[in-house]
Protein backbone atom coordinates (compact mmCIF):
# COMPACT_ATOMS: atom_id res chain seq x y z
CA UNK A 1 0.00 0.00 0.00
CA UNK A 2 1.18 3.50 -0.75
CA UNK A 3 2.51 5.07 2.44
CA UNK A 4 1.91 8.58 1.24
CA UNK A 5 -1.82 8.56 0.69
CA UNK A 6 -2.98 5.05 1.65
CA UNK A 7 -3.91 4.15 -1.92
CA UNK A 8 -3.74 0.53 -2.96
CA UNK A 9 -0.96 1.06 -5.49
CA UNK A 10 2.14 -0.89 -4.62
CA UNK A 11 4.60 -3.17 -6.33
CA UNK A 12 2.74 -4.93 -9.13
CA UNK A 13 1.11 -8.15 -7.89
CA UNK A 14 1.95 -11.50 -9.45
CA UNK A 15 -0.79 -12.88 -11.68
CA UNK A 16 -2.23 -16.38 -11.44
CA UNK A 17 -1.50 -18.47 -14.54
CA UNK A 18 -4.42 -19.03 -16.85
CA UNK A 19 -5.78 -22.58 -16.96
CA UNK A 20 -6.05 -24.08 -20.44
CA UNK A 21 -9.61 -24.52 -21.69
CA UNK A 22 -11.13 -27.47 -23.57
CA UNK A 23 -11.23 -27.05 -27.33
CA UNK A 24 -15.00 -27.17 -27.76
CA UNK A 25 -16.75 -24.53 -29.79
CA UNK A 26 -18.30 -21.66 -27.85
CA UNK A 27 -19.97 -18.40 -28.70
CA UNK A 28 -17.80 -15.83 -30.50
CA UNK A 29 -18.09 -12.09 -29.86
CA UNK A 30 -16.18 -9.08 -31.09
CA UNK A 31 -15.83 -6.36 -28.46
CA UNK A 32 -14.83 -2.81 -29.29
CA UNK A 33 -12.58 -1.45 -26.54
CA UNK A 34 -10.57 1.62 -27.68
CA UNK A 35 -8.33 2.36 -24.72
CA UNK A 36 -4.74 3.51 -24.53
CA UNK A 37 -2.58 0.41 -24.17
CA UNK A 38 -0.55 2.12 -21.46
CA UNK A 39 -3.62 3.43 -19.58
CA UNK A 40 -2.54 1.66 -16.37
CA UNK A 41 0.83 3.43 -16.56
CA UNK A 42 -0.99 6.70 -17.26
CA UNK A 43 -3.19 6.15 -14.21
CA UNK A 44 -0.18 5.61 -11.93
CA UNK A 45 1.53 8.62 -13.54
CA UNK A 46 -1.46 10.81 -12.71
CA UNK A 47 -1.29 9.49 -9.17
CA UNK A 48 2.43 10.40 -8.93
CA UNK A 49 1.62 13.88 -10.20
CA UNK A 50 -0.95 14.26 -7.42
CA UNK A 51 1.75 13.37 -4.86
CA UNK A 52 4.13 15.96 -6.32
CA UNK A 53 1.44 18.63 -6.49
CA UNK A 54 0.31 18.03 -2.93
CA UNK A 55 3.87 18.62 -1.74
CA UNK A 56 4.49 21.57 -4.05
CA UNK A 57 7.47 19.75 -5.56
CA UNK A 58 8.62 20.37 -9.12
CA UNK A 59 9.26 16.95 -10.69
CA UNK A 60 11.58 16.84 -13.71
CA UNK A 61 12.44 13.81 -15.86
CA UNK A 62 15.85 13.84 -17.60
CA UNK A 63 16.26 11.71 -20.70
CA UNK A 64 19.15 11.26 -23.12
CA UNK A 65 21.64 8.78 -24.53
CA UNK A 66 24.04 7.21 -22.06
CA UNK A 67 26.99 9.51 -21.47
CA UNK A 68 25.43 12.82 -22.53
CA UNK A 69 26.01 14.31 -19.09
CA UNK A 70 22.79 13.85 -17.08
CA UNK A 71 24.48 12.95 -13.79
CA UNK A 72 27.23 15.55 -14.24
CA UNK A 73 24.62 18.22 -14.89
CA UNK A 74 22.75 17.19 -11.74
CA UNK A 75 25.93 17.30 -9.66
CA UNK A 76 26.75 20.80 -10.89
CA UNK A 77 23.13 21.93 -10.43
CA UNK A 78 22.94 20.63 -6.85
CA UNK A 79 26.20 22.40 -5.96
CA UNK A 80 25.10 25.65 -7.60
CA UNK A 81 21.76 25.68 -5.77
CA UNK A 82 23.04 24.53 -2.39
CA UNK A 83 21.24 26.42 0.37
CA UNK A 84 18.71 27.81 -2.13
CA UNK A 85 16.64 24.86 -3.38
CA UNK A 86 16.14 21.51 -1.68
CA UNK A 87 16.71 18.77 -4.24
CA UNK A 88 16.37 14.98 -4.34
CA UNK A 89 17.06 12.55 -7.18
CA UNK A 90 15.66 9.24 -8.37
CA UNK A 91 18.30 7.48 -10.47
CA UNK A 92 17.40 4.89 -13.10
CA UNK A 93 19.99 2.47 -14.46
CA UNK A 94 20.06 -1.13 -15.62
CA UNK A 95 22.62 -1.91 -12.92
CA UNK A 96 24.89 -0.34 -10.24
CA UNK A 97 24.34 2.25 -7.51
CA UNK A 98 27.08 4.45 -9.00
CA UNK A 99 24.92 7.40 -9.98
CA UNK A 100 22.99 7.51 -6.71
CA UNK A 101 26.32 7.42 -4.84
CA UNK A 102 27.56 10.38 -6.90
CA UNK A 103 24.42 12.36 -6.06
CA UNK A 104 24.58 11.48 -2.35
CA UNK A 105 28.18 12.69 -2.33
CA UNK A 106 26.74 16.12 -3.21
CA UNK A 107 24.77 16.02 0.03
CA UNK A 108 21.23 15.36 -1.24
CA UNK A 109 18.99 12.26 -0.96
CA UNK A 110 19.04 9.83 -3.89
CA UNK A 111 17.17 6.59 -4.55
CA UNK A 112 18.58 4.21 -7.14
CA UNK A 113 16.20 2.17 -9.27
CA UNK A 114 18.00 -0.71 -10.94
CA UNK A 115 15.77 -1.93 -13.72
CA UNK A 116 17.60 -5.18 -14.51
CA UNK A 117 16.95 -5.55 -18.21
CA UNK A 118 14.27 -2.89 -18.52
CA UNK A 119 15.32 -0.12 -20.87
CA UNK A 120 13.17 2.62 -19.35
CA UNK A 121 11.50 3.77 -16.15
CA UNK A 122 7.74 3.55 -15.84
CA UNK A 123 5.32 5.29 -13.49
CA UNK A 124 5.09 2.30 -11.15
CA UNK A 125 8.88 2.20 -10.64
CA UNK A 126 8.86 5.90 -9.76
CA UNK A 127 5.92 5.35 -7.44
CA UNK A 128 7.77 2.53 -5.67
CA UNK A 129 10.89 4.70 -5.34
CA UNK A 130 8.79 7.45 -3.74
CA UNK A 131 8.16 5.11 -0.80
CA UNK A 132 11.83 5.61 0.13
CA UNK A 133 11.94 9.31 -0.55
CA UNK A 134 9.97 11.72 1.65
CA UNK A 135 8.75 14.65 -0.45
CA UNK A 136 8.18 16.91 2.55
CA UNK A 137 10.44 19.93 2.44
CA UNK A 138 11.62 19.31 -1.13
CA UNK A 139 11.57 21.88 -3.93
CA UNK A 140 12.76 19.79 -6.88
CA UNK A 141 12.71 16.07 -7.56
CA UNK A 142 14.82 15.00 -10.52
CA UNK A 143 14.20 11.64 -12.14
CA UNK A 144 17.24 10.58 -14.15
CA UNK A 145 15.88 8.08 -16.65
CA UNK A 146 17.78 5.13 -18.08
CA UNK A 147 20.22 6.37 -20.74
CA UNK A 148 18.26 5.56 -23.91
CA UNK A 149 16.77 7.77 -26.65
CA UNK A 150 13.97 5.36 -27.57
CA UNK A 151 12.08 3.57 -24.84
CA UNK A 152 11.68 6.18 -22.06
CA UNK A 153 9.72 8.41 -24.46
CA UNK A 154 6.67 6.13 -24.36
CA UNK A 155 6.13 6.18 -20.58
CA UNK A 156 4.60 9.10 -18.68
CA UNK A 157 6.16 9.15 -15.19
CA UNK A 158 3.84 11.80 -13.77
CA UNK A 159 6.50 14.52 -13.72
CA UNK A 160 5.77 18.15 -14.58
CA UNK A 161 8.53 18.60 -17.13
CA UNK A 162 10.42 16.29 -19.49
CA UNK A 163 13.93 17.28 -20.53
CA UNK A 164 16.05 15.80 -23.27
CA UNK A 165 19.81 16.31 -23.36
CA UNK A 166 21.78 16.32 -26.58
CA UNK A 167 25.55 16.41 -26.09
CA UNK A 168 27.84 17.88 -28.71
CA UNK A 169 29.87 14.64 -29.27
CA UNK A 170 26.64 12.79 -30.23
CA UNK A 171 26.07 14.82 -33.40
CA UNK A 172 23.54 17.46 -34.39
CA UNK A 173 21.21 15.03 -36.20
CA UNK A 174 20.14 13.09 -33.10
CA UNK A 175 16.63 14.67 -33.09
CA UNK A 176 16.05 13.51 -36.68
CA UNK A 177 17.15 9.99 -35.71
CA UNK A 178 15.08 9.81 -32.51
CA UNK A 179 12.10 12.08 -33.25
CA UNK A 180 9.68 10.70 -30.67
CA UNK A 181 12.04 11.39 -27.77
CA UNK A 182 12.86 14.96 -28.76
CA UNK A 183 9.35 15.89 -29.85
CA UNK A 184 7.92 15.00 -26.44
CA UNK A 185 10.37 17.15 -24.45
CA UNK A 186 9.50 20.47 -22.81
CA UNK A 187 13.11 21.64 -22.76
CA UNK A 188 16.14 20.60 -24.80
CA UNK A 189 19.61 21.05 -23.35
CA UNK A 190 22.55 21.02 -25.74
CA UNK A 191 25.31 19.91 -23.37
CA UNK A 192 29.11 19.90 -23.48
CA UNK A 193 29.19 23.03 -25.66
CA UNK A 194 32.73 23.64 -24.36
CA UNK A 195 33.68 20.88 -26.85
CA UNK A 196 32.32 22.80 -29.86
CA UNK A 197 35.77 24.15 -30.87
CA UNK A 198 37.04 20.55 -31.05
CA UNK A 199 34.05 18.99 -32.82
CA UNK A 200 33.53 21.09 -35.91
CA UNK A 201 30.98 18.62 -37.36
CA UNK A 202 28.46 19.79 -34.76
CA UNK A 203 26.44 22.83 -35.78
CA UNK A 204 24.16 24.32 -33.14
CA UNK A 205 22.02 25.78 -35.95
CA UNK A 206 21.54 22.34 -37.53
CA UNK A 207 20.65 20.89 -34.11
CA UNK A 208 18.03 23.62 -33.66
CA UNK A 209 16.61 22.98 -37.16
CA UNK A 210 16.50 19.26 -36.48
CA UNK A 211 14.59 19.88 -33.23
CA UNK A 212 12.11 22.13 -35.02
CA UNK A 213 11.51 19.59 -37.79
CA UNK A 214 10.54 16.85 -35.33
CA UNK A 215 7.95 19.16 -33.79
CA UNK A 216 9.87 20.22 -30.69
CA UNK A 217 8.40 23.53 -29.51
CA UNK A 218 10.12 24.12 -26.16
CA UNK A 219 13.11 26.21 -25.16
CA UNK A 220 16.63 25.21 -26.16
CA UNK A 221 19.53 25.99 -23.82
CA UNK A 222 23.17 25.51 -24.82
CA UNK A 223 25.33 24.88 -21.79
CA UNK A 224 28.28 23.29 -20.11
CA UNK A 225 28.18 22.16 -16.51
CA UNK A 226 31.30 24.25 -15.95
CA UNK A 227 29.17 27.40 -15.74
CA UNK A 228 28.54 30.40 -17.96
CA UNK A 229 25.41 32.05 -19.37
CA UNK A 230 23.81 28.78 -20.58
CA UNK A 231 24.19 27.18 -17.18
CA UNK A 232 22.71 30.31 -15.56
CA UNK A 233 19.76 30.14 -17.99
CA UNK A 234 19.19 26.51 -16.93
CA UNK A 235 19.20 27.51 -13.25
CA UNK A 236 16.76 30.30 -14.10
CA UNK A 237 14.47 27.80 -15.86
CA UNK A 238 14.50 25.65 -12.71
CA UNK A 239 13.86 28.57 -10.38
CA UNK A 240 10.84 29.74 -12.37
CA UNK A 241 9.52 26.16 -12.45
CA UNK A 242 9.81 25.93 -8.67
CA UNK A 243 8.10 29.31 -8.23
CA UNK A 244 5.20 28.13 -10.43
CA UNK A 245 4.81 24.94 -8.35
CA UNK A 246 4.83 26.88 -5.10
CA UNK A 247 2.20 29.28 -6.43
CA UNK A 248 0.04 26.34 -7.55
CA UNK A 249 0.35 24.59 -4.17
CA UNK A 250 -0.41 27.75 -2.15
CA UNK B 1 12.87 -3.17 -26.47
CA UNK B 2 10.11 -1.59 -24.42
CA UNK B 3 7.62 -3.38 -26.69
CA UNK B 4 7.59 -6.29 -24.24
CA UNK B 5 6.47 -3.96 -21.43
CA UNK B 6 3.81 -2.55 -23.78
CA UNK B 7 2.66 -6.10 -24.61
CA UNK B 8 2.41 -6.96 -20.94
CA UNK B 9 0.21 -3.90 -20.37
CA UNK B 10 -1.86 -4.94 -23.39
CA UNK B 11 -2.33 -8.47 -22.03
CA UNK B 12 -3.47 -7.09 -18.67
CA UNK B 13 -6.14 -5.03 -20.43
CA UNK B 14 -7.21 -7.99 -22.52
CA UNK B 15 -7.44 -10.18 -19.41
CA UNK B 16 -9.77 -7.57 -17.91
CA UNK B 17 -11.96 -7.65 -21.03
CA UNK B 18 -11.96 -11.45 -20.87
CA UNK B 19 -13.04 -11.44 -17.21
CA UNK B 20 -15.75 -8.82 -17.73
CA UNK B 21 -17.21 -10.80 -20.61
CA UNK B 22 -16.73 -14.30 -19.19
CA UNK B 23 -14.48 -15.22 -22.10
CA UNK B 24 -13.05 -18.69 -22.26
CA UNK B 25 -10.36 -17.65 -24.66
CA UNK B 26 -9.30 -14.71 -26.79
CA UNK B 27 -9.29 -15.25 -30.54
CA UNK B 28 -7.82 -11.98 -31.74
CA UNK B 29 -6.63 -8.60 -30.48
CA UNK B 30 -6.57 -5.54 -32.72
CA UNK B 31 -4.33 -2.60 -31.82
CA UNK B 32 -3.55 0.59 -33.70
CA UNK B 33 -0.08 2.08 -33.52
CA UNK B 34 1.31 5.33 -34.94
CA UNK B 35 5.02 6.05 -35.52
CA UNK B 36 4.96 8.88 -32.97
CA UNK B 37 3.98 6.50 -30.17
CA UNK B 38 7.55 5.23 -30.10
CA UNK B 39 6.41 1.67 -30.74
CA UNK B 40 7.58 -0.48 -33.64
CA UNK B 41 4.83 -2.70 -35.03
CA UNK B 42 7.29 -5.48 -35.91
CA UNK B 43 8.87 -5.52 -32.45
CA UNK B 44 5.41 -5.54 -30.91
CA UNK B 45 4.55 -8.65 -32.95
CA UNK B 46 7.80 -10.32 -31.85
CA UNK B 47 7.28 -9.52 -28.17
CA UNK B 48 3.61 -10.50 -28.13
CA UNK B 49 3.94 -14.34 -27.83
CA UNK B 50 6.28 -13.89 -24.83
CA UNK B 51 3.75 -11.73 -23.01
CA UNK B 52 0.75 -13.84 -24.00
CA UNK B 53 2.20 -17.22 -22.97
CA UNK B 54 0.17 -18.82 -20.20
CA UNK B 55 -2.63 -16.24 -20.38
CA UNK B 56 -6.19 -16.25 -21.72
CA UNK B 57 -4.71 -14.66 -24.86
CA UNK B 58 -2.16 -17.41 -25.43
CA UNK B 59 -3.71 -18.52 -28.73
CA UNK B 60 -4.95 -15.12 -29.85
CA UNK B 61 -3.85 -13.52 -33.08
CA UNK B 62 -2.42 -10.01 -32.72
CA UNK B 63 -3.50 -7.63 -35.48
CA UNK B 64 -1.43 -4.43 -35.60
CA UNK B 65 -2.93 -1.61 -37.66
CA UNK B 66 -0.28 1.05 -38.36
CA UNK B 67 -1.55 4.60 -38.65
CA UNK B 68 0.48 7.11 -40.70
CA UNK B 69 1.46 10.50 -39.31
CA UNK B 70 -0.86 13.27 -40.50
CA UNK B 71 -0.49 16.98 -39.82
CA UNK B 72 -2.81 19.96 -40.24
CA UNK B 73 -1.13 23.19 -41.29
CA UNK B 74 -1.94 26.29 -39.24
CA UNK B 75 -0.95 28.51 -42.13
CA UNK B 76 -2.59 26.98 -45.22
CA UNK B 77 -4.98 24.59 -43.38
CA UNK B 78 -3.97 21.62 -45.57
CA UNK B 79 -4.02 18.12 -44.03
CA UNK B 80 -1.12 16.03 -45.28
CA UNK B 81 0.94 12.98 -44.40
CA UNK B 82 4.36 13.59 -42.87
CA UNK B 83 7.47 11.65 -41.86
CA UNK B 84 7.92 11.38 -38.11
CA UNK B 85 11.19 13.33 -38.21
CA UNK B 86 9.90 15.93 -40.65
CA UNK B 87 6.67 17.31 -39.26
CA UNK B 88 6.16 19.91 -41.96
CA UNK B 89 3.15 20.79 -44.08
CA UNK B 90 3.23 18.68 -47.25
CA UNK B 91 1.55 21.50 -49.14
CA UNK B 92 3.40 24.71 -48.15
CA UNK B 93 6.37 23.29 -46.17
CA UNK B 94 5.55 25.38 -43.07
CA UNK B 95 6.50 23.91 -39.66
CA UNK B 96 3.50 25.48 -37.88
CA UNK B 97 1.53 22.23 -37.93
CA UNK B 98 -0.57 20.22 -35.49
CA UNK B 99 -0.28 16.45 -35.45
CA UNK B 100 -3.74 14.96 -36.02
CA UNK B 101 -2.77 11.28 -36.31
CA UNK B 102 0.23 9.06 -35.69
CA UNK B 103 0.52 9.20 -31.89
CA UNK B 104 -1.89 6.32 -31.23
CA UNK B 105 -1.09 3.27 -29.16
CA UNK B 106 -4.59 1.90 -28.72
CA UNK B 107 -6.33 -1.36 -27.99
CA UNK B 108 -9.19 -1.28 -30.50
CA UNK B 109 -10.99 -4.60 -30.49
CA UNK B 110 -10.95 -7.99 -28.80
CA UNK B 111 -12.57 -11.05 -30.31
CA UNK B 112 -13.53 -13.53 -27.61
CA UNK B 113 -15.06 -16.97 -27.30
CA UNK B 114 -17.44 -17.50 -24.40
CA UNK B 115 -18.29 -20.89 -22.93
CA UNK B 116 -21.78 -21.36 -24.31
CA UNK B 117 -24.10 -20.22 -27.00
CA UNK B 118 -26.25 -17.44 -25.53
CA UNK B 119 -29.85 -18.36 -24.61
CA UNK B 120 -32.47 -16.45 -26.60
Amino acid sequence: MCRDCGCSLGPAAARAPFAAQPATKGHIESIEVITAILDENDRVAAHNRTHFDRHGVLAVNLMSSPGSGKTSLLEATIRALQGELRIAVIEGDLATENDAARIRACGVPAVQITTGNACHLDAQMVHDALQDLPLDGLDVLFVENVGNLVCPASFDLGVHRNLTLLSVPEGDDKPAKYPVMFRGADLALITKVDLLPHIEEFSVERARDSLRQVGFRGDIIELTRRGGPGFEAWLGWLRSGVAARRAAAA
Amino acid sequence: MHELAVCQALIEQVERVARDNAARRILSITVSVGPLSGIEAKLLEHAYPLAAAGTVAEEAKLVVVTVPVRVRCRTCKAETEAASNRLLCGSCNDWHVDVIAGEEMLLQRVEIETADEPVH
